[in-house]
């Protein structure tokens, strides 16, 4: 058998039909990914480069040297853009697997299935949802007039409060927009891995004595540890990069509360409907290069520290 | 005896915290829900909504069902987008991940590089906009929607891959030996034996399209191609988009401006538009999580 497989590689890559037949298999993909991926990426690395006019085109349009990037530095709202983009990345970036593991392993308490599998379709209701439905259900919830906050806090003699006019709450509320939307859906892979854990090790454990928190520590977490690497090296890149439809959906676009809203994504969506084509694009690339070497670097760092939970 | 009673209060902690978490999730739905079916008047002398409808009333509905040519047709084109861009993109890359799956596969290499890179480096949102709307004119028509996503997405590629790399390639070799082409192996055994990882992946494509307006929202001027996502998100956005929308439903008939309905008219369009597909998901979720769980297998 062995020696079967080595004749087969040894064969002139003419003749190895087989691979070329493969090769056929991936045109399609291939070609999709040149065409709608390599070539607008080839884009976004000349268009920082160019006072970029719509008419004009890519090649048409005028060189203009680093001047993009330059108003980038000078651009007065930038600071604020990069601090909102950062911050809510790294936010979320620890609260997001704290919760997810936490209400896993809790779930992995329950015995009774009936109550387990309702629990898990109830809070995984939302991940099916679009965020524009989400930005319907919070506006039910937030709107200064008719909202149900609102008439809570009056009902228990508090002032009521517009939270589309002050930028201070969004903070909270996004952050429990996100975890309210990506709870289910983020617990159950860690669930579905704990379910896959030999039970046999569970047993050994209580056989020693080990009690329920005992049996969390020492196995149910460490082994949600290579998921918990593999995702975070997987939105490495979201410390740079948010979630558009969060951050442009829920708080209604309003330029009120763009002081803890506004991310670089929403930014650049906003070049574009503006038409400064070149800024935006600039903001972009450096964000995706910015992107790239995080997620190469986190992957870099959990190599060192433990090469099995690395991604590549 | 006394172990077994600690237990009891650990479960019933665990069981009231999540009855309590089950609440925090349906209860906005709820709201929603009643919202659509509150009266307009209710609202207008100065109440709040509450969980359940006040006055209870059906004009909101009656109101989006009296010219649903809009909604019915923004439910064609998200459906037929869904449908068509989730079958193609399945189609792309499973193919792509079969071939990537044989460790016979000369090109594996670069062809993995090509394919994984993307996830990597984006080109971001506004030189991607100029290349499909300048050069290739496909904005503003329906081939947006399914063209770009015909790939499938390296991520979902990787899942297919990971699912087929666990099945025996001795199974190919031999199919291989016995003169079947790639494509053929590919249709005949690859295909049948992986109807759990395609309804997997199909699944989350289909969500995440049925779910789109950003495609919409960046590329479509047309009102009549816009999805149905879109069309929510416009309602929300734009009063004057709303006025003119129930000026339209109600035509001719001649109503008092307070008795029509506009923030009610909101959460009904919602709850009908939202509505079927999110009394469908839920039954398909474990397909969800079998997908996930896939693909976060380390490639």
């Amino acid at each position: 058998m062995g020696r079967k497989n080595t004749a087969v590689r040894r064969k002139s890559i003419w003749k190895d039909k087989g691979s070329w037949e493969l090769l056929l298999l991936c045109i399609p993909a291939l070609a999709g990914y040149i065409i709608f991926n390599y070539i607008p990426m080839s884009a976004a690395l000349v268009i920082p480069f160019k006072e970029y006019k719509f008419s004009q085109g890519i090649l048409g349009s005028a060189w203009c040297g680093l001047k993009n990037f330059r108003w980038i530095l000078t651009s007065t709202s930038m600071g604020r853009v990069l601090r909102n983009t950062v911050a809510y990345g790294a936010w979320f970036m620890i609260i997001g697997p704290v919760v997810n593991v936490a209400i896993a392993l809790l779930l992995f308490e329950i015995r009774n299935r009936k109550a387990l599998k309702t629990y898990q379709t109830i809070i995984t209701f939302p991940n099916f949802m679009s965020m524009v439905i989400v930005g319907y259900v919070t506006y039910a919830i937030l709107s200064p007039r008719t909202g149900l906050l609102n008439q809570i806090l009056t009902g228990m003699g508090m002032e009521s409060v517009d939270v589309y006019m002050n930028a201070g709450y969004w903070p909270v509320i996004l952050t429990i927009v996100t975890l309210w939307k990506g709870v289910g859906m983020g617990s159950m892979m860690y669930f579905a891995s704990l379910m896959g854990v030999d039970g046999a090790l569970y047993e050994a454990a209580e056989l020693d004595g080990a009690g329920r928190f005992q049996k969390m520590r020492y196995i149910s977490i460490p082994h949600l540890i290579p998921l918990v690497c593999i995702f975070t090296i997987m939105g490495a890149g979201s410390l740079i990069s948010g979630n558009f439809d969060l951050f442009y959906i829920i708080p209604r676009n309003s330029a009120i509360l763009y002081e803890t809203t506004d991310i670089l994504d929403t930014y650049v969506y906003r070049a574009l409907a503006s038409g400064t084509y070149a800024m935006g694009a600039t903001v972009g690339l450096v964000q995706s290069l910015v992107g790239m070497v995080l997620v190469v670097a986190t992957n870099l760092i959990v190599k060192r520290i433990s090469p099995e939970n690395s991604m590549f | 005896m006394k172990k077994k009673k600690k237990l009891n209060w650990f479960n019933l902690i665990l069981h009231l915290f999540f009855i309590l978490l089950s609440a925090c999730f349906v209860l906005p739905l709820l709201l929603v829900i009643s919202a659509s079916f509150t009266s307009e008047s209710w609202l207008n002398s100065g109440n709040g909504l509450s969980l359940l409808p006040r006055e209870f009333t059906t004009n909101a509905y009656a109101a989006v069902f009296k010219n649903g040519e809009r909604m019915i047709r923004a439910y064609g084109v998200t459906m037929l987008q869904a449908l068509l861009g989730t079958v193609s993109g399945c189609i792309v890359a499973g193919m792509a991940a079969y071939a990537l799956s044989r460790s016979s596969f000369r090109f594996r290499k670069p062809v993995t590089i090509i394919i994984f890179f993307t996830m990597l480096f984006s080109a971001g949102m506004i030189p991607t906009y100029i290349i499909y709307a300048k050069y290739y004119g496909i904005s503003n028509s329906f081939w947006i929607y399914i063209l770009p996503g015909i790939t499938g997405g390296a991520w979902y590629t990787m899942v297919f891959r990971t699912f087929f790399k666990s099945l025996p390639e001795s199974l190919f070799e031999s199919a291989h030996l016995d003169g079947a082409s790639e494509l053929t192996i590919f249709r005949k055994i690859v295909l049948p034996l992986s109807t759990p990882v395609f309804a997997s992946v199909g699944f989350m494509t289909l969500v995440g399209k049925w779910n789109n307006y950003t495609t919409s929202m960046i590329y479509i001027r047309d009102e009549n191609l816009y999805t149905l996502q879109y069309l929510l998100q416009r309602m929300m956005e734009e009063a004057n988009f709303l006025k003119n929308l129930s000026q339209s439903i109600m035509g001719n008939v001649t109503m008092s401006t307070a008795s029509l309905p506009s923030e009610t008219l909101k959460y009904a369009m919602c709850v009908v538009a939202a509505g079927p597909m999110l009394l469908i998901f839920p039954f398909f979720q474990k397909y969800f999580s079998q997908g996930l769980t896939i693909g976060a297998v380390k490639g």
